[in-house]
């Protein structure tokens, strides 16, 4: 985790919020953030390593129930790899890749 | 501009063509009148459209669900683009804080149905079509039987209950669904099953989605805020709109509406688009967003595999599935724990002021910033929920003192304390949240909340309260 090391070991991607969601994370719609590129265990960073990192480093509303249920994005959130719907690449173990852009959006039902 | 009155020399034309295929063509063929000429002229001649997509406009039938800020601008579009049958179903009447996004309402219709309002305002915009009214909420009883009238439907609502119905019927009956959603500052727009495919085929795909394909489960109630709720722009909802007007002209003009269009050819690639206005800034790369959605699913509860087995129009009838509880209408709210001595109504906390029995309490309004704004309680802090909660998050979690999320207002440890909101849910929670930051003093302290939020201070104390 040295200075150093930081190209390899951090992997740039953007994150993005809308229909609502991002009033859970300080009303702020895109994010760039640099994620360690691996797990604790070595394993390569996932979806589910971005949504671990988001609830401890950057929700700063207390109802993460908006955002996350019995450890899994809740329903009626969309997340989007690169603006294609995560279910053709893989859910929430897609491994992150340098410049991937995550889009969670909250399903509107107004009208 | 006289050449476009020329009903003989354009459509004279292509009249012997038509006479040859004239079985075929499920009545494209027909002469414009003069009128028809005239008035869709400017929109006959962009290419792709021509006489033939015309009459295809004139010759369908689209059914718009819902008579609010989705319903009314895609309804003015598909009217003036003379669709030939348009129905609207709605049972609400116009409110006076409809008409700044529902635009096909007026201020001396308020009262007035709102279907009967709206086709007042579209009979005037464009004669041409027959507008038939269906002026009663879409049920699962009367939904199949309405639906099945048009070729294309338009899912204009605001709940999520009535959007899993209208698309498992749409599956069922084999019709496209246009459907789209608005929120505060956020819209969303995506077509489905279109073009049709029989419920259950999965063979030789790919294939369309459905609503439940793209959204398998709904959100729970209190993550779904309405536009009454949270509130709504109208230029937002209403470019959504006006995009499901574009989507559904498109579908019948081209025929995509048609099983003799199903095919993969014509299977475009699911898209959901989704718009985020920034009321502070100006339009940018996120502004709209083009995301590429999978196609039907196998593990479908409406259109995959086995489907045939689950989801019948009798079955819906009968109430199988419940779309209210699917949606978790039926849950009941949080903080329903409070006892009656911590609840007092809106009429009660009045008389008690008036009385002065309340000499120094604390009156806090846990409304949103901009509700607050619009009017209050006299002598009510504002404290908005979300930011409420937070702040007792951040007290337990680092070990402050309960009293640090009151207001600095110099109130005494001793005043009472009364929670309203806007419609009394989320101040029962409040009281909850004091109460575990000890604020009640081991129960010497009164904490109570006002039953009904300020909903229930105007119906019972202030008819004249800006209540929004």
């Amino acid at each position: 985790m040295g200075d150093s090391a930081a190209d390899d070991s951090k992997i740039p991607i953007t994150v993005d919020f809308s229909g609502g969601l991002e009033i859970l994370f300080s009303n702020q719609r895109h994010y760039a953030l640099s994620l360690p590129a691996a797990d604790k265990d070595g394993s390569p960073s996932t979806i589910k390593s971005l949504v671990g990192y988001l609830l401890k480093e950057l929700i700063k509303d207390p109802r993460q129930d908006l955002f996350v249920l019995d450890g899994h994005i809740r329903p009626g959130i969309l997340v989007l790899i690169n603006n294609a719907d995560w279910e053709l690449e893989g859910e929430e173990d897609y491994e992150l890749q340098a410049g991937d852009n995550i889009f969670f959006v909250s399903t509107l039902h107004g009208g | 501009m006289a050449s476009l009155h020329a009903n003989g020399t354009l459509g004279g034309g292509d009249d012997s063509q038509n006479q040859h295929d004239s079985n075929l063509d499920n009545g494209t063929s027909r002469r414009l009148t003069d009128e028809e000429f005239d008035r869709y002229s400017r929109q006959m001649i962009v290419p792709g459209m021509g006489k033939e997509g015309q009459l295809r406009l004139i010759n369908g039938r689209i059914l718009i669900i819902g008579a609010g800020g989705l319903g009314c601008p895609a309804a003015q579009y598909i009217a003036g683009a003379g669709v030939g049958t348009i129905g609207i179903i709605d049972g609400d009447v116009v409110e006076l804080s409809n008409l700044h996004r529902q635009v096909g309402h007026s201020t001396s219709r308020i009262g007035m149905k709102k279907v009967d309002s709206l086709i007042t305002h579209l009979r005037d915009l464009n004669p041409l079509p027959t507008y038939i009214p269906h002026p009663f909420p879409l049920t699962p009883q009367n939904a199949a039987s309405i639906l099945s009238a048009y070729d294309v439907i338009l899912d204009c609502t605001d709940n999520p209950a009535t959007r899993y119905l209208i698309s498992d019927v749409c599956v069922l009956l084999g019709k496209p669904l246009v459907s789209a959603a608005s929120v505060r500052t956020s819209g969303q727009l995506i077509v489905l099953n279109c073009p049709p495919a029989p419920q259950g085929v999965l063979a030789d795909g790919p294939h369309p989605p459905c609503y439940r394909c793209c959204f398998k489960n709904p959100p729970p109630p209190h993550a779904a805020p309405s536009c009454g709720e949270a509130g709504i722009l109208g230029p937002v909802v209403g470019l959504m709109g006006l995009a499901q007007a574009g989507e559904a002209i498109k579908i019948l003009a081209s025929a995509l509406h048609l099983p003799t269009h199903t095919g993969e050819a014509n299977l475009r690639q699911p898209t959901l688009l989704i718009y985020s206005y920034d009321l502070a800034g100006a339009v940018g790369p996120y502004t709209f967003r083009a995301l590429r959605m999978a196609g039907r699913k196998k593990t479908c509860f409406a259109c995959g595999e086995g489907s045939e087995g689950r989801l019948t129009l009798e079955g819906i009838k009968d109430g199988t599935p419940d779309y209210e509880v699917f949606c978790g209408l039926n849950a009941t709210p949080k903080g329903g724990g409070l006892s009656p001595q911590e609840r007092i109504t809106a009429g009660a906390y009045r008389a008690a002021r008036e009385r002065g029995e309340l000499e120094g309490h604390l009156l806090v309004d846990t409304r949103e910033r901009e509700h607050f704004s619009l009017g209050r309680i006299e002598g009510a802090v504002n404290v908005p929920f979300g930011g409420l909660l937070m702040k007792a998050a951040a007290i337990k979690r680092e070990g402050g003192r309960g009293a640090e999320i009151l207001p600095g207002v110099g109130v005494g440890a001793e005043a009472a304390i009364f929670v309203v909101c806007r419609r009394g849910l989320d101040s029962q929670e409040v009281v909850e949240k004091f109460k575990e930051l000890g604020l009640d003093n081991g129960g010497k302290r009164r904490i109570m909340d006002i039953v009904g939020g300020m909903k229930a201070w105007k119906d019972e104390v202030d008819p004249s309260f800006p209540f929004v």
